[in-house]
């Protein structure tokens, strides 16, 4: 039996599999993981106290910087945090148009999901794909608030501007072509015998632990827990579509890949559904120019985000700022689950485990 | 589920907490000192199993410590607030109970230095660890 001492390599923050800029001190026995520890802070931007010195309105270009591979979701969930304090009513179209974007952010952070677990593990092609599709959202967005990555387009009580005409039909040959993309990344990774062995039976993640670390989002699901706030806790308009909540079994890195890939499939059923009802009307709900909530008021708002539960806690003093805002970030808490998932694999498992928890650093640090 | 709850909570520790019924979560409000058994109790006694959210809050004089619990897939919540004096900023950690705690209270201690007790590695999360203050608390001033 040869003895060999543990050696500590560290994995980021400067490395491209880690996503932004998180650190991964790994302790190794020869390829075997015995510990990682997680370090973070790289990208920390204090945005909780910048909150405290901006009116309410003036943070919300703050949220797109949260996740901004998922733009409209954290600045929608902030949006309607602010309106639940103010007891404020959205317009229908509104509550729609935001459907619409939100379930398009999903869908661009799922694809950018997809293809950076491909180049993480090696299958550069992969990412090409993906970033192509993605790119067609990006142009959405554009057309619709003039940003392509950090949309600020949501504000309080409604959204910024209304659906330009270009958009119909973008978002119209965009689903069209939706099930096609799939059929691709489906030939071209999920058949893949590779990425099969590189995923099944890595990185697993029991139900009961994933529940116990505050696992939330698809994570959770692909762990076979059905707890999605679309439905447990339907927020805006959610509770009047037909989409189903796709579970996992194992919870392993493959489990969370599938469950990206049908998730796409439900949003795009969710942005049929909305772009079919959608109807005419305000975007914007009369909300006084300086926002001022009651003094004491609270409110703890959440919303299924693409990485998970994405929370926006605020306490109002009666002024203009808010006394406290503090973001319950999934990315964040997502990630103490790494050290669990990842003990006893191997360091090439390591990379996969993290593409597959999907952290967005600029969430995680805030 | 809430009525069963309040009455074996006001059975426990009448006196000692207080119930706001009818808001989005349903809350409690505790003292430091018991917050730890009454999370246990809620843990399991009702199956609490998800611990959602946690954050500080520096109202001046005291910090208060915010909770936020589920029970999940049934999606009941319950949120739960202890005060703590300025002077001995410190509340027992939850960590043994919900390991979802450790990154979340290691943040707090971070940026509002209230210091848990029983965490298994207390250290600054966010901030380098030669960093001075805490930069969430009211009277920390930013350059």
């Amino acid at each position: 039996m040869i003895e060999s001492d543990f050696i500590t390599i560290n994995v980021g923050p400067q490395h491209p599999s880690t996503h932004g800029g998180l650190h991964a001190e790994t302790v190794l026995d020869g390829e075997h993981i015995v510990d990682v520890k997680v370090h973070l802070g790289y990208v920390h931007r204090s945005v909780e106290k910048i909150a405290e010195s901006r009116t309410y309105t003036q943070f919300i270009p703050y949220n797109s910087r949260l996740d901004y591979l998922a733009t409209h979701l954290p600045a929608m969930g902030y949006c309607q945090a602010v309106e639940k304090l103010l007891g404020v009513t959205v317009p229908e179209r509104a509550e729609y148009i935001r459907v619409i974007m939100a379930e398009l952010s999903r869908i661009a952070s799922h694809m950018l999901f997809i293809g950076s677990l491909a180049i993480d593990i090696g299958a550069t092609t992969g990412l090409i794909y993906c970033f192509r599709d993605r790119e067609r959202i990006m142009d959405m967005f554009e057309m619709t608030s003039g940003q392509r990555l950090i949309a600020s387009y949501m504000r309080i009580g409604g959204i910024a501007e209304d659906l330009p005409e270009e958009f119909y039909p973008a978002v119209k040959s965009f689903l069209d072509d939706l099930p096609y993309m799939l059929d691709e990344y489906n030939n071209l990774l999920t058949g893949n015998e590779i990425l099969q062995a590189r995923l099944k039976n890595t990185g697993i993640l029991p139900a009961d632990k994933a529940i116990a670390y505050g696992v939330s989002g698809p994570n959770l699901r692909a762990s076979g827990i059905a707890y999605d706030i679309r439905k447990a806790e339907p927020y805006s308009i959610y509770e009047r579509f037909d989409f189903d909540v796709p579970i996992g079994s194992k919870g392993d890195n493959w489990d969370r890949f599938l469950m990206r890939i049908r998730e796409i499939e439900e949003s795009a059923k969710i942005i049929r559904q909305a772009l079919q009802d959608l109807p005419e009307g305000e975007i914007r709900a009369k909300v006084p120019r300086i926002i001022k909530p009651e003094k004491g008021a609270e409110v703890y708002h959440r919303i299924e985000s693409s990485k998970g539960e994405l929370g926006f806690y605020i306490v109002s003093d009666g002024s203009e700022k808010p006394y406290r805002l503090h973001v319950r970030a999934p990315s964040f808490i997502n990630l103490g689950v790494l050290p669990l998932i990842s003990r006893g694999g191997k360091l090439q498992d390591l990379i996969a485990n993290i593409a597959t928890l999907d952290p967005v650093l600029g969430e995680a640090d805030r | 589920m809430y009525q069963e709850l309040k009455e074996r909570l006001l059975k426990n520790w009448d006196g000692k907490i207080e119930i706001n019924e009818g808001k989005d979560f349903f809350e409690i409000i505790t003292q430091s000192e018991i917050l730890f058994t009454l999370m246990e109790f809620l843990k399991k006694e009702f199956g609490f199993n998800y611990l959602a959210n946690l954050c500080g809050v520096d109202y001046g004089e005291k910090f208060t410590m915010v909770y936020h619990v589920c029970r999940i897939p049934e999606n009941l919540k319950v949120c739960v607030k202890a005060d703590i004096p300025r002077d001995n900023p410190e509340i027992d950690s939850l960590t043994c109970l919900w390991p979802a705690a450790d990154f979340q209270e290691r943040e707090v201690y971070d940026l509002m230095g209230i210091v848990f007790k029983g965490h298994p590695d207390l250290k600054r999360i966010l901030l380098p660890e030669d960093f001075e203050g805490h930069p969430l608390r009211k009277d920390y001033k930013a350059v």
